[in-house]
């Protein structure tokens, strides 16, 4: 039987709304966060995902998920979008879209991938690319109820100039309430890099010295090959498999 | 995060949350749903999914067996649930 904490209550059908884009954050070169004002907005939890539909001129209608990367506690929805060559959604969202833009996005869906501080730790996290962003959400939310449950986040990036929330993650470490981040750089280390220089692999997990006695909570996202690949070597390393939870979004990213 | 770049590689059933969520009044994906093939219990938001926005075939994570449908068809939506057992909705009582 998996084991979950998951509140599963009766709520009312999902409805689109319309979003308003407000600030456009540059991340990096390839991605983009996206401030939205969203009126009757539900609230989400951490992890959760929103539907975005655009519609053309001539009617024809594209639809996409996006994690939503802010915390509960913010009064904006953040949906960070990383472009993908021949993405028709994510090309628009990540270089066309301007403040004042308005489209359809219906959630908070999803409350598998969820977590919140409710539900304990230590939290461990493992990203690869834009996978950060439902995870971001989660250490947000951390931050914003001045939790002190332990969590450590390996984060893997193309290159230095890649690392989205760089600078916030570093603030976030830098509170020392108990949060670590531990960065790879898969294809590019700056000169004096500390940080790991390869994928994300099993004596990378083994020697973050977080033993699987402690149950942490584990939320992988990224790449379909980062995903499978930590999940199995953390399953390796005596993790509970119902304690490792996933989000996969393919073959691209980290 | 985009999720589906038609990429033919399997999600989590978490990302058909929204497909699921125009049919069922609680959320599935926390649901717990056994496999008719190998009668293993997992959540919903852990099969394997392969699809988009207009239908899904969720997979155990298990046997790889077909568990579940779910198509958006003109005539409306169908649910196929020949390959589980039973599905578990743990809501407040």
């Amino acid at each position: 039987m998996p084991e979950t904490e998951i509140d599963i209550s009766a709520r009312k059908r999902l409805a689109w709304r319309v979003a308003e884009v407000g600030k456009i954050i540059d991340e990096t070169p390839r991605v983009k966060s996206l401030v939205l004002d969203v009126p009757g907005w539900p609230g989400h939890r951490p992890g959760q995902h929103v539907d975005v539909r655009l519609t053309a001129e001539d009617g024809y209608q594209a639809q996409r998920s996006y994690s939503v990367a802010s915390a509960p506690e913010s009064t904006h929805v953040i949906l960070t979008i990383e472009r993908i060559e021949g993405g028709e959604v994510s090309s628009y969202l990540a270089s066309d879209v301007q403040a004042g833009d308005k489209f359809e996005l219906r959630g908070p869906i999803g409350g598998y991938f969820v977590w919140t501080v409710a539900i304990g730790g230590p939290l461990f996290l493992v990203a690869g690319g834009s996978g950060i962003a439902p995870l971001m959400a989660m250490l947000r939310h951390r931050a914003a109820a001045q939790s002190t449950i332990p969590a450590l986040l390996l984060y893997s990036s193309r290159t230095f100039e890649d690392i989205i929330y760089r600078e916030e993650l570093d603030r976030l470490a830098a509170r020392s309430d108990g949060f670590k981040v531990v960065h790879t750089l898969t294809r590019r280390q700056p000169s004096g890099w500390t940080g790991g220089a390869r994928r994300i692999d099993h004596s990378m997990l083994a020697n973050l010295g977080l033993s699987a006695n402690a149950r942490p909570r584990i939320f992988i996202c990224g790449p379909t090959s980062l995903v499978e690949s930590a999940a199995q070597y953390l399953s390796d390393l005596g993790h509970e498999r119902n304690l490792i939870k996933t989000e996969r979004f393919g073959p691209t990213g980290g | 995060m985009d999720h589906q770049e038609e990429t033919g590689l399997p999600l989590d059933g978490n990302a058909a949350a929204g497909l699921l969520g125009e049919l069922f009044a609680v959320d599935v994906t926390a649901a717990e749903i056994t496999c008719g093939m190998c009668g293993v219990v997992g959540l919903v938001g852990a099969t394997r999914v392969y699809g988009g926005p207009m239908g899904a075939i969720f997979r155990c994570a298990h046997c790889d067996s077909v568990v579940m449908r779910l198509v958006r068809t003109p005539a409306g939506i169908w649910l196929d649930m020949r390959g589980s057992r039973r599905l578990l909705a743990r809501v407040a009582p």
